[in-house]
């Protein structure tokens, strides 16, 4: 086994730790009206979307079960998609990381020898960069979704799954698309008001020339089913039905974990996904495809199968679940702390409790970011109770406290490595330890205790050191004069002592 | 009947006042209380904030201390939580890293014999109407442990209904979390200060005199941001609430 230190100090310019980024964000005041009025507003109609199915519980105890067992035989699943699409007329390719990933779409789209690309939204996309990968290479990306076209021409970060623009209002996506839309191609109407109708159809004028234009097309997929090889993608808008059919040459970057083993299984789904994210019955647009079809669609198609830390994930027991994800954005909703802090908090492609947990797992817990990413959630558990495939969010980010404070074994890269714990906890360690040894030894406690009582006249209003965090918001509550212990041991003597 | 009071390590250094009241309310209902004085914690702020290894000794110490007890009662959902969630857990991870079954029998052996406060009035004695007297407006802050985890539902609702004098008021957001999290109160400072002052907000608009929860932790927080407003309201554990009567309100 190799012994490595994954705890490193952030390097100048790095992303702040949480606890810094959020320190920022919640003083915010636009960004915390725009958050806490979106995510209520879908947090209620989801919960009434999902109370008019009687057999929920049962839909996510399959789903999660589903997912389980083809994470579980993940390697047969892989090799049935690959075999399937290739009999349908794709091609297949692996890419072990971002790198791989991103050199790989550049490479197919250089063959096609366009300079140009429509996007359909994808996370998979978002989290190995590929946009900024393909500008590099000189070719432009341009995102179809109304959402990420807002981010794109802002030159902003998604900070939401499902609504990546939930941090801007109408009149600052107004102001968006009235200074960028000209530099990206059919400028904003004159006059444009913050109106959504009007909002919706600058963007529906803007976007209908890349369509019609574009020659390639990029996206990810919400499902593959692998009996056949057949990729599903859910949307709201139609933008994403445009890319799949319109353009000559289709590459898909997807996630491993994103395999089902049958058309069985996608019933589930397509019952969970839209009710979870977006509150809807059923979502207007879905589309599947296998492979190619003469005269009908894309005449190439490329199947890139992306890997980037998720065999390291699924090697690790309490971790795994969060491979059973689907992308729906509902624990980002109900959650108290994305509410206060805001997606770019969180420094990934995945805001929220699942980024809490997905990040450190894709990402390791090298850098201070990703290391403050567990603490990132006051385990209220908020998250798990709407999470449609029951992935129990608060023990994964326990699990990976643990690797972050005690180290342990990991898997990098597919080899088994002991991690030794981060840096910068050593005077948590030491007060964990002490605490645990007074609670070992109740006469220690006991003795604590009566220290306390006897100096409450002397306790300060505020702390300093670690405590100042706490009195900076909070009064301290007043030390009794006499504990329980003490109190039961002068009024009942020794009784129940034993 | 004959119970152990697990009073827990807040409870005991800082609201004994709430310990005492458990007391007096089951001795009223006829119940024998004994306090095991070898009891500390239960080992949750190690656990949560990472430190696994260190809560196992204090999983094994609350197993010795309660051996010999058909019910152990505690006033603190987030204590019955860890018992009950967390202790197998520990027992499972222990004996896939080829530390033998040892935790994992003891986790066996306490976690179906622990019971939240509400959850023995209203399960194991069946009662609801406990005899309380407490002439005060009270909002209820269902905390999240409590909530989320034990499934405590409608019980401690249920229970203050019944208290003769009080008025009930309903808290919006009420199953919002108030922002205290353990340790993540000072590691998020930030955050969790304004998750406390939307709760507190929430509270204040309740015109409640006294906001109640079943975790003084949780109160800890909530308390200690209202007192920071300058708010009237007092946090109140509600052992102490249905411990209140008609001669003597807590």
């Amino acid at each position: 086994m190799t012994r490595i230190h994954l705890g490193m100090p952030a390097p100048p310019g790095a992303a702040p730790a949480f606890p810094d980024a959020a320190e920022h964000s919640t003083r915010d005041t636009t960004l915390r009206n725009n958050l806490r009025h979106a995510t209520h507003t879908i947090r209620a109609k989801r919960a009434a979307a999902v109370a008019e199915l009687a057999d929920w519980g049962e839909l996510r105890a399959a789903g999660a079960a589903i997912k389980d067992h083809t994470l579980r035989h993940l390697d047969h699943y892989l090799e049935q998609v690959e075999a399937a699409v290739t009999a349908a007329g794709g091609q297949v390719h692996w890419a072990v990381d971002a790198a791989e990933a991103n050199a790989i779409v550049t490479r197919l789209v250089r063959e096609t020898g366009e300079r140009e690309v429509v996007k359909v939204k994808s996370m998979a996309t978002q989290e190995i960069g590929l946009n900024e990968a393909l500008a590099a290479a000189g070719i432009t990306a341009y995102e179809t979704d109304l959402a990420e076209l807002i981010v794109q021409l802002g030159q902003d970060l998604p900070s939401h799954i499902l609504v990546p623009a939930i941090h801007r209002n109408r009149a600052e996506i107004r102001d968006i698309f009235r200074t960028q839309m000209s530099r990206w191609g059919r400028p904003a109407p004159a006059g444009l008001t913050d109106e959504p109708a009007e909002l919706a159809e600058a963007a529906r004028l803007h976007l209908r020339e890349k369509f019609l234009s574009a020659k390639v097309a990029v996206s990810g997929a919400n499902f593959v089913v692998a009996e056949t090889g057949t990729l599903v993608v859910v949307e709201s808008e139609g933008n994403g039905r445009m890319c799949l059919t319109l353009p000559e040459t289709l590459i898909s970057v997807v996630g491993i974990e994103k395999v089902i083993p049958s058309w069985r299984d996608l019933e589930v789904f397509l019952q969970l996904l839209p009710r979870s994210s977006t509150a809807e019955r059923m979502n207007p647009y879905t589309s599947m495809w296998t492979g190619v079809t003469d005269d009908d669609g894309p005449a190439a198609f490329h199947l890139v199968l992306l890997d980037n830390g998720r065999t390291d994930a699924l090697a690790d027991q309490v971790g795994r679940q969060a491979l059973r994800c689907i992308r729906c954005s509902a624990c980002l909703n109900v959650c108290p702390v994305y509410e206060r802090a805001g997606g770019h908090a969180y420094g990934s492609a995945y805001p929220g409790p699942i980024g809490a947990i997905l990040t450190p797992q894709l990402r390791g817990t090298v850098s201070a970011l990703d290391a403050s990413l567990p603490y990132a959630s006051s385990l209220c558990g908020a998250c798990y109770e709407v999470c449609p495939v029951a992935i129990d969010i608060p023990e994964v980010l326990v699990r990976l406290r643990e690797r972050v404070v005690e180290g342990g074994p990991v898997t990098v890269r597919g080899t088994r490595a002991v991690i030794r714990p981060a840096r910068g906890h050593a005077a948590e360690r030491a007060a964990m330890r002490a605490a645990r040894w007074a609670f070992e030894h109740p006469r220690a406690l006991r003795a604590g205790q009566r220290l306390a009582s006897r100096t409450r006249a002397l306790h300060p209003r505020r702390l300093p050191g670690p405590g100042r965090a706490w009195t900076r918001s909070r009064d301290l509550p007043e030390v009794p004069a006499e504990s329980f212990r003490d109190w039961w041991q002068r009024t009942r003597g020794d009784r129940g002592t034993a | 009947m004959r119970v152990a009071l697990f009073v827990t390590c807040v409870n005991d250094t800082l609201y004994p006042r709430t310990g005492q009241a458990v007391v007096t309310l089951l001795e009223r209902l006829g119940v024998e209380v004994d306090f095991p004085a070898a009891q500390t914690c239960c080992g949750q702020p190690q656990y949560n904030t990472g430190y696994r290894h260190e809560s196992e000794p204090l999983l094994r110490h609350y197993a010795e201390v309660f051996a010999g007890y058909d019910h152990i009662v505690t006033p603190s959902g987030s204590c019955v939580a860890m018992v009950r969630d967390n202790y197998p857990r520990l027992g499972a991870r222990a004996r896939a890293e080829g530390r033998g079954g040892a935790l994992a029998e003891a986790a066996a052996s306490v976690v179906p014999r622990t019971y939240e406060l509400t959850e023995f009035l209203v399960d194991v004695l069946g009662v609801t109407d406990v005899g309380a007297y407490y002439p005060h407006t009270v909002t209820y802050h269902p905390t999240c442990h409590g909530l989320r985890m034990l499934g405590l539902g409608d019980r401690p609702l249920a229970l203050l209904r019944q208290v003769r004098g009080l008025r009930l008021v309903e808290l919006a957001g009420a199953d919002e979390c108030c922002g205290f999290g353990g340790t993540f109160a000072v590691k998020n400072a930030a955050v969790s200060a304004a998750m406390g002052a939307d709760k507190a907000r929430a509270i204040d608009a309740t015109g409640a005199d006294v906001v109640c929860t079943v975790d003084n932790s949780c109160q800890t927080h909530i308390g200690g941001t209202l007192s920071r407003r300058g708010s009237a309201v007092r946090p109140v554990h509600l052992a102490e609430i249905l411990a209140s009567t008609e001669g003597r309100v807590l």
